[in-house]
């Protein structure tokens, strides 16, 4: 068994790391009572808080918290008739808050994810921890045995190429979760009791050309360098899938940032996972995602990005007309996503118009 | 897997003699050692007798029955750190465990000695998962499983063909990370065990390494030699070239190679700042071949690991050959292997 930290007491952080450079995402239909744990470590930071369903409920954000709020209404506000790309009635909503966020780099966290106890029981400062996989290289051309090479008391093993030890830049810091695991609905129907209590103290980077189940639940990113493609898909209300928003979105940042020589990282930090989700709802949920998925997976890995495209957006757009192309005959749904995926772009440009000129990366 | 669970026949331990006295590693090893049949190679080049406690089920192997098994003009590939490659070729087993002669157990952060043995046993037993990588590492294991968005066709995984251990204390460093950081010691105790994802390359030890004979034995060539290669690991990259040999194969022919646990306790032997004064050749040897793996394809008719051996090693002599002898004798050694492990294996 494996307990949250306890943070009461903790003084908040007196130096916080890029503490204007940085939002933090929290899509909500409930309450944010979780932020009163996680004071120590982001109340110096700003919030921008997404609220699913109803746009009349009330939400309470704990004090001393420096927030934005957007509800559906203001969604539809902004967006205009481009609403239509962002979810209802699904976390996948939360992409809203990436769009219109004027900060460098973004950290989402879901409402249900409390503070971690790392072995020694101290608590675990997550977003410390996503910062410094965000602001050291990876190494996706070569693998390191002994795991992030520029972590302390950790280096390049014997054979590494030197000429490859510089590590490009990190894009994303995928981090874990101790007691309630990121199951499936079969696995959480077949083993409703398993936790995870392995605590992996390890960051690693994803070698290029690897794909990864990428979850939103505790995930950080440079929104200058791969913003657009964090888009979350067509999910919830008036869509035939949920729960797969987060793996589209790492499917389609994991092929542009291999693309552009961009950086993915996975593992610490840790979250303490609360609550888990009613498996015969997520499997409703989850159904034609786990059939789609069969033939999403070599979709994406096989797909090749061309050497004009060298911005993310180009990037992006051209996914989705690949998209369009091969997926819409496994279901109609991918044609009104490639349709989405090419909103998003327009409205991310709209909202975002100096990133729009400038190239990002390298193809 | 605990060490009553798995079947001791089916594995032999393959130890490469660098120091002849093998007293405080063998004893220190007993109570993961026990029960399993030893394979302890003399380097040819060690002059002193092997000192080899009492207790253990061991046939040891020197010069002379090394010539004997290979002619003299092949001994000279199983000197050095590549005298446990003449294990490799002798035994008889499904797998098999090398540790390094400077190696003691490990403890876990729990204070419980780590049993290296069942644990390399355990990760080959068990499938690899190269083609999607599962963020809870491995999902066969107790208290894991594949997480949320992994394919279910990918599930049942593919056959293990390679486990690679760690090392606290001594990490496998190369001289100037050593050397510039002299009292750096590993004390990370990574409690995971991954599989390496198809195409990626990695830089494979031979310090602390098991692998499924039957499955891919020759892929575990002893084939690159530096100018002054020595008998310190920091002299070395027989086994990084091997390695990447075998990662290739392994690729190709649809098998995982596994990292992570188990750990092993590294001790201190030879100087960084010394092997700092030979000029490194390792560096250049190591540049070069990364492109040539990156691109290499072997050709679809290379379905035994024996063929795709050869068709590297031929690939190896007209890429790589001009640009240093190393690589052409490397290539040489390769086929030799192979003809070797053929007459060898033929037999038994």
């Amino acid at each position: 068994m494996v307990d949250p930290a306890n943070t009461v007491g903790l003084p908040v952080n007196p130096t916080p790391l890029l503490k204007d450079e940085l939002d933090i995402v929290i899509p909500t239909i409930r309450n944010l009572d979780f932020l009163e744990m996680w004071r120590p470590f982001l109340q110096p930071y700003h919030l921008i808080i997404v609220q699913d369903g109803d746009p009349t409920k009330k939400i309470h954000v704990p004090e001393g918290y420096d927030y934005e709020l957007y509800n559906r209404n203001d969604i539809n506000r902004v967006l205009g008739p481009k609403a239509s790309c962002i979810s209802f009635k699904d976390s996948a909503c939360r992409c809203f808050g990436y769009m219109v966020s004027k900060k460098k780099y973004i950290f989402t966290i879901d409402d249900d994810c409390f503070v971690a106890k790392d072995p020694s029981g101290k608590a675990v400062n997550a977003l410390e921890q996503h910062i410094k996989n965000l602001l050291c290289p990876s190494t996706p051309l070569f693998f390191n045995t002994l795991y992030d090479p520029y972590r302390e008391g950790a280096d390049f093993v014997r054979g590494y190429p030197f000429s490859l030890r510089e590590g490009v830049t990190t894009a994303v810091s995928h981090g874990l979760w101790l007691n309630i695991p990121d199951y499936d609905a079969p696995t959480q129907l077949v083993k409703p009791k398993e936790r995870n209590t392995r605590y992996v103290d390890a960051v690693m980077t994803i070698p290029k050309g690897t794909l990864f189940p990428m979850c939103g639940m505790n995930l950080a990113f440079d929104r200058d360098l791969i913003g657009p493609a964090m888009y979350f898909g067509l999910m919830g209300d008036g869509q035939p899938i949920g729960r797969y928003d987060d793996m589209w979105a790492g499917w389609c940042i994991k092929v542009i940032c291999d693309h552009l020589g961009l950086g993915v990282k996975t593992g610490l930090p840790y979250i303490y996972h609360s609550k888990a989700s009613n498996p015969f709802v997520n499997l409703k949920k989850e159904y034609k995602g786990i059939f789609w998925q069969e033939e999403i997976i070599p979709f994406f890995q096989n797909a090749k990005l061309s050497k004009e495209a060298t911005t993310v957006q180009q990037c992006y757009i051209e996914l989705s007309k690949m998209v369009k192309e091969k997926l819409s005959s496994l279901d109609p749904y991918f044609d009104k996503l490639a349709d989405a995926m090419v909103t998003w772009i327009e409205a991310w440009d709209e909202l975002n118009p100096t990133a729009a000129a400038a190239a990002n990366g390298k193809a | 897997m605990s060490s009553s669970e798995i079947n001791k026949n089916e594995v032999d331990i393959v130890i490469g003699a660098l120091n002849a006295d093998l007293t405080q590693f063998l004893n220190s090893w007993k109570p993961f050692f026990s029960g399993f049949h030893l394979i302890i190679v003399k380097d040819p080049e060690l002059k002193d007798d092997l000192n080899i406690p009492e207790g253990f089920d061991v046939d040891v192997y020197s010069k002379p029955d090394i010539e004997k098994v290979v002619g003299a003009a092949n001994a000279t590939m199983f000197s050095g750190y590549s005298c446990r490659y003449f294990g490799y070729l002798v035994s008889k087993k499904k797998y098999i465990v090398s540790i390094d002669d400077d190696c003691v157990p490990a403890k876990d952060p729990k204070g419980v000695l780590v049993d290296a043995v069942s644990q390399h046993v355990t990760n080959l037993e068990n499938p690899a998962t190269p083609l999607f990588f599962n963020t809870l590492y491995d999902p066969y294991c107790e208290g894991a499983d594949f997480v949320r968005g992994y394919p279910f066709s990918l599930r049942s995984g593919v056959p293990c063909a390679a486990s690679c251990g760690l090392w606290l204390n001594l990490a496998d460093l190369d001289a100037p990370t050593q050397a510039l950081k002299t009292e750096q010691r590993n004390t990370s105790y990574v409690d995971a065990v991954m599989t390496v994802p198809l195409k990626a390359m990695l830089p494979i030890s031979g310090i602390n390494i098991a692998f499924n004979r039957e499955l891919v034995g020759p892929a575990l060539v002893p084939a690159l030699r530096i100018a002054g290669e020595g008998k310190v690991r920091w002299e070395t990259l027989e086994d990084v070239w091997c390695g990447m040999c075998l990662k290739h194969i392994s690729d190709h022919l649809g098998y995982g190679v596994k990292t992570g646990l188990p750990y092993v306790w590294r001790n201190e032997r030879g100087d960084a700042v010394e092997s700092l004064r030979k000029k490194w050749e390792g560096m250049k040897l190591m540049e070069k071949s990364v492109p040539f793996f990156e691109a290499l394809k072997l050709p679809e008719s290379a379905v035994s690991v024996e063929d795709c051996v050869v068709e590297l090693a031929k690939a190896v002599k007209e890429q790589l050959g001009s640009d240093d002898p190393a690589f052409t004798q490397a290539a040489d050694a390769m086929v030799k292997w192979v003809q070797l492990w053929n007459s060898v294996n033929s037999s038994g």
